[in-house]
Parts: C-alpha cells; structure tokens; sequence
C-alpha cells in the first residue's frame, strides 16, 4: 500500500485572501462577500500579509524551504467560483522540500505547501440530498476567497496507521504554529488521500486512486483500507486500476468512482496578471520563524524528560504524554513540576482529570491547578478530594483549591481528624487490630475500608496506611 | 528556443470547448487562421537571443505588494442577491451541476 496525503488548511486571518472579506466560519449565508470573492468585472485582488506569514510559519514548522513563488490561475466552469478560476500557486510554490517526522521517528516528505484561495460552498439541493441527481444548487460565496495552504506530503506512507499518524501530528503542528484551529468538523482542514497498491516494498508504484470527502481522521483510516482492498480485489482478478477521483462514502463506508482522469480537467493555468510575485527575503523568514512556538514533537519531548527525571516513563505514561500535548495541556504539567509537584502525578491528573475539559482547564489560572496538585501531593487532600475540587473549579472558572476544599468540608480531615477516625476503626474490631499486628498485611486494606467508609472516601489513603504504622509501632 | 508547433483546427476546438464557446465549422477555420497570425506575431520573440535574461512573470518590477489583515465593510446582501437570477435561502440558485468540484 502507497499512501500521500494533500490536506488543505484553512488559515485563521481575520479576513479573506484577497480581499477584505471577514473569514468567519458559521456567518449567515453571502453576508461576507464583495465585489471580488463574487468575481465582478474591475474588481482586483491584493493578497493579505497575515494569510502569508501564517503560510511561511507552517513552510518552517514543516522544515521546507520558503521561496520566491508566484500565482496562477487556475481555470474551471463550477459555480463554487464566481470568477470561473481559482487562484492558486502552481509551479513555483511558497514552501518546497519539507518533512515531517511521525512520533514514532517515521519520516514523511512534504513535496510542497502552497496558499490558495478556498471556493464558495455548494448545496445540492433536490431529492436525494447529493450530487448525482440533484435539480439544482445553492451558493454560498462566505467561503470563497478564504485563505488555505494545500500540503502536499511525498507517497510515503506504507500503512493506514502512519496516514493517521500523519494527519493527527500535522493538525497538531498547525494549531501549534497558529496558523489554523484544526477542526476537522468544520472544515477548516480537508484531508484527500491517493492510495495505490504493489505486490512487494520494491515494485514500481501501482495506480492510484484519490479519495475526496474525508472528515476525520477515523474516516481517513476506514477509506484507505477499503481502497486498498478493493484495489487488489480488482489486481487477483486480472482487471486493472483505472486512476480516477472516488468519493468516501461513510455511510456504506466504501468508495465510489466520480471521475476518471481519461476525462481529467485541463485548467489552462497562466500567471495571475493582478498579482506580482511573493518574494519573501531572509529576514522576513527569520521575523516569522522567531514567531513560531514549540512545536508538538518538542513538546512531547520536554514532558518525558521529567518522567525521565522520575525513573522513566511507562507506556500508558506515553500515552498520557501524548493525550496531553495533543490538548495542549502540557505547560500545566511542566508548571506542576516546576513547583514540586512529581511529575507521575501531575501528568496523570492532567491527562485523566484536566482532559476531561481541555478548554476550561486551558482557561484556568495555572497557579490555582498547580496549587491544587500540591495540596494532593503533600497529603493535604486525597485524590479522590482533589478531583472534585477540580471538578468544582473548572464550574466556577477558577478560585482558590485550597477554599473550595474547606467549603466542601474537605478540612475536616486533617491529620488529627484523620488519626482519630482510624483510631476508632482500630478500637472497633479488636480481633482484626490483633491479626494485622502479627503480620497479617492484608488487613490494612480492611482498616483503609473502614477508614473510607466513615469519611466517605475524603482520607487519604497513603495517610492512612502512615497512620495504621504508626499505631502498630 | 525551438519554434513553436503551429496551432491547429483541433487545438481551436479544444480551446473553445474548454471555454463552452461553440464555433460553427466556419468560425472554426476563421479562428485557427486569426489566432495562428496572433500566435506567429508572439512567436518572433523566440528568434530573439534571450540567453542570460531572467524570465518575468509581470511587466512590472514590483514584488510582495500586500495589504494588512483589516476587514472592510462587505456588499449589502439584498443588493448582491437581487442581481442574481435566482436566489433561495439567502444563496443563489444555480442550475444542477453534473459532477462533483475540480
């Protein structure tokens, strides 16, 4: 299987391409239009510095090279484009010759990364609600002319895991270089897939087959092997491929043939006579690269460093790692340890609480979080105590841990508190307290029980074992 | 620079289909024999000695002409939609595509 991934994105500037169109997703229908993105005559384009930089920051992100590059129109009758072209970069793109490494070192090639302008948005109206036998359809231009950069990775991947992989870690890299919000719901970032297939890893390629409609990433894995097997079906049988343009149906799940490339467009690109040439110089690079933040593989990285620190990262801690980065909650975890919190601990409420409600623990104050995990890591609070304090400031949008906790009584159990409830635990079953102090270990479970039931799971469990120490002397 | 194949009456009819324009079998011969001369007259460029001069792609010498990320006002929505032959729901009604966007 030879899989490479073109995946539009669509860049978060406050207005269009070319013209000064707000680029809001969601707006009422042709509201955000003008003359322009709805192609009339005299109207002309100026492209929008933010859609470039923002182009350049993922040419660095994706380690390409960011050159002198120009823009062509691209020429086609759909009403998607009022203009009756698209303008895009065609053979001198932005960004060329970029890479980027899966988080298990796999490395993909990014042949290129281009900016284009994205179309209007059609609904096909009519019986059956699609393409092939609508009556008619309806346009909405808020779309057209929106700022997108096409990356375009080499047929590199071999597996529908490493195009997964792919996609999930490039979302991340967008969103981490602020170019895009990555919603894949929304359309926002377009995933189209050529699969072909081989009978050994050094035959030539097959032919290919490009799959359209992919609007997540579960879908991207179920239409690659669906492809691939339907691909070798037609080989064993003796037929061949014919390369052409399927759609992913995600009900049936299966693909379905739109067009064949026997019958593929002529676009009759020429240079865009209304735009001069993009040449970005090295400083301009520079100004765009010292923008960028740290990117998700770095992220990572600094997060098993003080696992590392801790005696080593287990495989469900890689995991947490990743959940953790992936919802951008990783200053949080490095912020905890900062303060002393150890790290197993902070990355697991992060990963297990915290992620619950990545956005609202996003909008926390992190010294209230970082306070919280230090009142669990010296004992002050249990676990259990210490996620419905979490719970609790996540209502409330922020607050002090430690005042929460009184409010909820969770005071109650100080170290006296504590020391008496086991006491009367201790004093209750004598016959149990005898057995425990001739070596019977298993009976702290039954103490700890006990203990558990009387303050309705608010004792800390590793107190309670000091304690039950402490009393056997 | 080699010179250029001369333009036939099937790139004519090729051209003109790709810009759903249909040309009699008259306007056919007319075309390919006014865009020939169009196309030989741009063709005495390639006898000129252009080595070591840069290709163009505008007649200007002007690059990186951009604007800031502002918006600006956008068109009334009753005003653009009442230009429109048909309109439904706000958008405009087009007639029914057969396939899917390029």
């Amino acid at each position: 299987m030879v899989i490479g991934l073109e995946v539009h994105c669509e860049l978060k500037t406050a207005t269009k391409l070319f013209c000064g169109c707000p680029n809001m997703f969601g707006d009422e229908p042709n509201t955000n239009v003008c003359p322009n993105c709805l192609g009339l005559p005299g109207s002309l384009p100026v492209l929008n510095q933010r859609a470039v930089e923002l182009a350049m920051a993922i040419g660095t992100a994706l380690h390409c090279d960011i050159r002198a590059s120009t823009f062509h129109r691209k020429n086609y009758f759909y009403p998607d484009q009022a203009k009756d072209y698209q303008i895009s970069q065609y053979d001198e793109p932005l960004n060329v010759d970029g890479h980027l490494d899966l988080p298990d070192g796999f490395r993909v090639g990014i042949e290129r990364a281009h900016m284009e302008e994205d179309t209007g948005k059609t609904t096909h109206a009519g019986t059956s609600g699609r393409i092939h036998g609508a009556d008619y359809s309806l346009v909405d231009y808020n779309r057209s002319g929106v700022p997108l950069v096409e990356i375009v990775s080499r047929p590199d991947m071999r597996t529908a895991d490493q195009a997964r992989a792919y996609v999930t870690e490039l979302r991340a890299i967008l969103v981490a270089s602020g170019a895009s919000d990555g919603k894949m719901e929304e359309g926002s970032m377009r995933v189209d897939a050529n699969v072909s297939v081989r009978p050994g890893p050094d035959d030539p390629f097959g032919t290919r087959c490009e799959i359209k409609n992919l609007n997540s990433v579960r879908s991207l894995g179920r239409a690659i092997e669906y492809e691939a097997e339907r691909q070798i079906a037609l080989l064993e049988s003796g037929e061949r491929v014919v390369q052409q343009t399927r759609h992913w149906d995600e009900g049936a799940g299966r693909t379905q043939a739109l067009r064949s490339k026997e019958d593929a467009y002529d676009y009759r690109y020429f240079l865009e006579p209304d735009l001069v040439p993009l040449v970005p110089d090295a400083e301009w690079i520079r100004a765009v690269a010292d923008t960028l933040g740290m990117m998700p593989a770095e992220r990572r990285a600094r997060l098993t460093e003080l696992l590392d620190e801790g005696g080593g990262a287990t495989r469900s801690q890689l995991l947490q790692v990743a959940t953790v980065v992936e919802l951008r909650l990783d200053d949080l975890v490095v912020e905890a340890v900062a303060a002393g919190v150890p790290s197993a601990l902070a990355l697991a409420r992060t990963a297990n609480e915290a992620a619950t409600d990545a956005d609202a623990a996003r909008a926390l104050d992190p010294k209230s979080y970082v306070e919280l995990l230090t009142l669990e890591a010296n004992g002050s609070l249990s676990a259990t105590q210490a996620k419905a304090v979490l719970a609790e400031l996540f209502v409330l949008g922020g607050g002090d841990p430690a005042a929460i906790a009184r409010d909820k009584g969770f005071e109650a159990m100080s170290e006296d508190s504590l020391a008496a409830t086991v006491g009367e635990a201790v004093a209750a079953h004598p016959d149990e307290w005898a057995r425990f102090c001739e070596g019977d270990d298993k009976l702290a479970g039954f103490f700890t029980m006990l203990v558990m039931k009387a303050t309705r799971g608010q004792a800390n469990g590793k107190a309670v074992a000091a304690e039950l120490r402490r009393l056997k002397g | 620079m080699a010179e250029p194949a001369r333009l036939t009456r099937e790139d004519v009819a090729h051209v003109a289909s790709l810009a759903r324009l249909h040309l009699t079998e008259d306007e056919l011969d007319l075309y390919t024999q006014q865009l020939a001369e169009v196309l030989d007259h741009a063709a005495d460029v390639a006898s000129l000695d252009l080595a070591g001069v840069a290709p163009t792609a505008h007649a200007m010498a002007v690059t990186n002409v951009l604007r800031t990320d502002e918006p600006h006002p956008c068109l009334d929505r009753d005003e653009v939609l009442a230009q429109a032959p048909s309109v439904e729901d706000h958008r405009f009604r087009v007639p029914r595509i057969l396939g899917e966007a390029p």
